[in-house]
């Protein structure tokens, strides 16, 4: 299984401990699947002009790719004016319709204040959903407070993550079975 | 009525195949042909068409990986050498990417070398190849393709050619040589799903190739209606305005071995072209009368041309077979069901 960690913002440090955190703990927990860490912050992007994604060149076809390729994705973005950061939406605007189908995507999101809870539900999941995800229903909210130096210091937060891990996995797997009984149906 | 696009409906829906020159491996041996025995082999494919009984014949231009009839012109000459009665086509030509005035020239060469069967579908792609290759700035997209089919059309239409625009050098009473056949060519505007597309060639009183790749049938019908509108709506008469479907297209004896044959090439073919597969569960819906990508047995197949002949009342429908590096062998068994069963059924229930 290939898992690939985005860690959606290109300023900041919030979303990029939390997804490197669950990169860790997907490594540790899951030695035998693959887990790639994309930071856009490392990455120079250009906006998406509506080419396949694949014609792209360096660092935008090198990141599409690798989500394409991808099983499963966990999705860190940071809260930007009540809504996903532009470097994310990029990311969606880069990839085809149906970019998500048999992917299964979940999410850690993080934010200045707990006001935005449910930013994820409003903004992001209805994008996920028309891209034809298997959205991992619960998410982890983080907030300003849960952080000292880069570091989470809230144990609930990391449980919460510790899940989610399981969870992206143990959905990805379930899906994957269901669609080879699916597929073993067809005689083609 | 439509005797300006050589159409005579008496005769029926015409049928036609369509290549864009994908050059894609065989996804069941990995293997794929050199470019140079896929070119030959669309020639001989033209030639089997021919005997077939099939209206049409169309190839393509995409000028990047996976594509070998870039010189799609050349490739016509060549079919217009090696057949006789059959229409030669684009399918489409990139007009953005090229000089219309040298589109016409070929084309109108072809004319002439055919014996008046050639016919321009200019399209805008739906790559983005060509327009890197050759030097086209992605952000004129829209503007420099109305301009372009513009300049086409008043070529076709006028003997001496007066014109100013934005993105070619000026014509002052230029004379566009040689002259087609006939004095004019059919000039078709590709169109792809939607019906901003459509009511743009509505608009221009030209005729539509409008894509119908796949889902249901139905999706595709307002951008018919919505052509037809257009185009009273500025003065044209539709029923002077040929309409014409593209699918893409495999017929077997069977639906499992349609299936079968066609499913490896299809979801590899959009794997290598649009970078995602093509999921099973939508294919296994496909043999439905109602679905729009011409895959089934042939009653299958006959069934769906007559329901979308009374859905749209095109005039014209072209099969693409070829999509996904699909051998030659199976390609001859498509025509050969084509040419003995399809064309006489459908001929026979449309013609007036």
């Amino acid at each position: 299984m290939k898992i690939v960690a985005l860690a959606g913002s290109i300023v900041g440090s919030k979303t990029r401990t939390a997804t490197q955190k669950m990169v860790e703990m997907l490594q540790e927990k899951y030695p035998q699947h693959e887990v790639t860490l994309l930071d856009l912050a490392d990455y120079q992007l250009v906006f998406s002009d509506g080419r396949n994604y694949f014609e792209y060149e360096g660092d935008t076809k090198y990141v599409t790719e690798t989500l394409m390729a991808a099983d499963a994705i966990v999705l860190g973005t940071p809260t930007f004016q009540a809504s996903i950061p532009a470097t994310l939406k990029n990311i969606f605007d880069l990839l085809p319709v149906n970019a998500f189908r048999d992917k299964v995507v979940s999410v850690i999101v993080t934010a200045g204040t707990s006001k935005h809870y449910l930013m994820v539900e409003q903004q992001l999941k209805p994008i996920l959903a028309y891209m034809k995800a298997h959205i991992v229903p619960t998410y982890v909210f983080i907030e300003e407070k849960d952080f000292l130096r880069k570091e989470i210091v809230n144990d609930d937060v990391l449980f919460r993550l510790e899940r989610l891990a399981e969870d992206t996995v143990m959905v990805t797997e379930a899906f994957a079975e269901i669609r080879a009984k699916k597929d073993a149906e067809y005689d083609f | 009525m439509m005797e300006k696009y050589r159409i005579d409906q008496t005769k029926g829906l015409e049928f036609g195949l369509y290549s864009l020159g994908d050059h894609i491996p065989n996804p069941l041996t990995g293997e794929r042909i050199s470019a140079q025995q896929r070119l030959k082999e669309l020639v001989e494919a033209s030639q089997l068409a021919e005997q077939a009984g099939i209206d049409v014949f169309g190839i393509g231009e995409s000028h990047q990986s996976y594509f070998t009839t870039q010189a799609h012109t050349v490739v016509l000459g060549a079919i217009a050498q090696a057949t006789s009665t059959i229409k030669l086509s684009s399918s489409a030509t990139v007009l953005s990417v090229s000089d219309p005035v040298r589109v016409y020239e070929d084309f109108a060469t072809i004319d002439l070398l055919s014996d008046g069967r050639a016919e321009i579908v200019a399209g805008r792609g739906s790559r983005v190849g060509a327009y890197h290759l050759l030097g086209v700035d992605l952000q004129d997209y829209e503007e420099i393709f109305e301009e372009k089919l513009e300049l086409l059309m008043k070529i076709n239409d006028e003997e001496l050619v007066t014109w100013e625009g934005q993105f070619r050098a000026p014509l002052h009473h230029a004379q566009i040589l040689p002259q087609p056949k006939n004095g004019s060519l059919p000039i078709w505007r590709a169109v792809g799903g939607p019906p901003a597309s459509a009511i743009k060639a509505g608009y221009m009183g030209i005729p539509m190739m409008l894509t119908t790749l796949g889902g249901p049938a139905i999706n595709f019908k307002p951008s018919v209606d919505a052509y037809r509108e257009a185009a009273e709506r500025k003065g044209f008469d539709p029923n002077e305005l040929p309409i014409a479907t593209t699918s893409l297209f495999y017929v077997a004896d069977t639906t499992k071995e349609a299936l079968q044959g066609m499913y490896p090439h299809l979801n590899g073919g959009f794997q290598a072209i649009r970078g995602g597969g093509y999921p099973k569960q939508q294919f296994a819906q496909a043999p439905d009368t109602r679905d729009a990508l011409m895959v089934g047995s042939k009653e299958q197949i006959i069934e769906k041309l007559l329901y979308q002949y009374e859905l749209y009342g095109m005039q014209r429908f072209m099969a693409q077979i070829d999509f996904g590096g699909v051998p030659f062998e199976k390609l001859m068994k498509n025509i050969e069901i084509i040419g003995n069963d399809i064309i006489p059924a459908i001929k026979k229930h449309t013609a007036k």
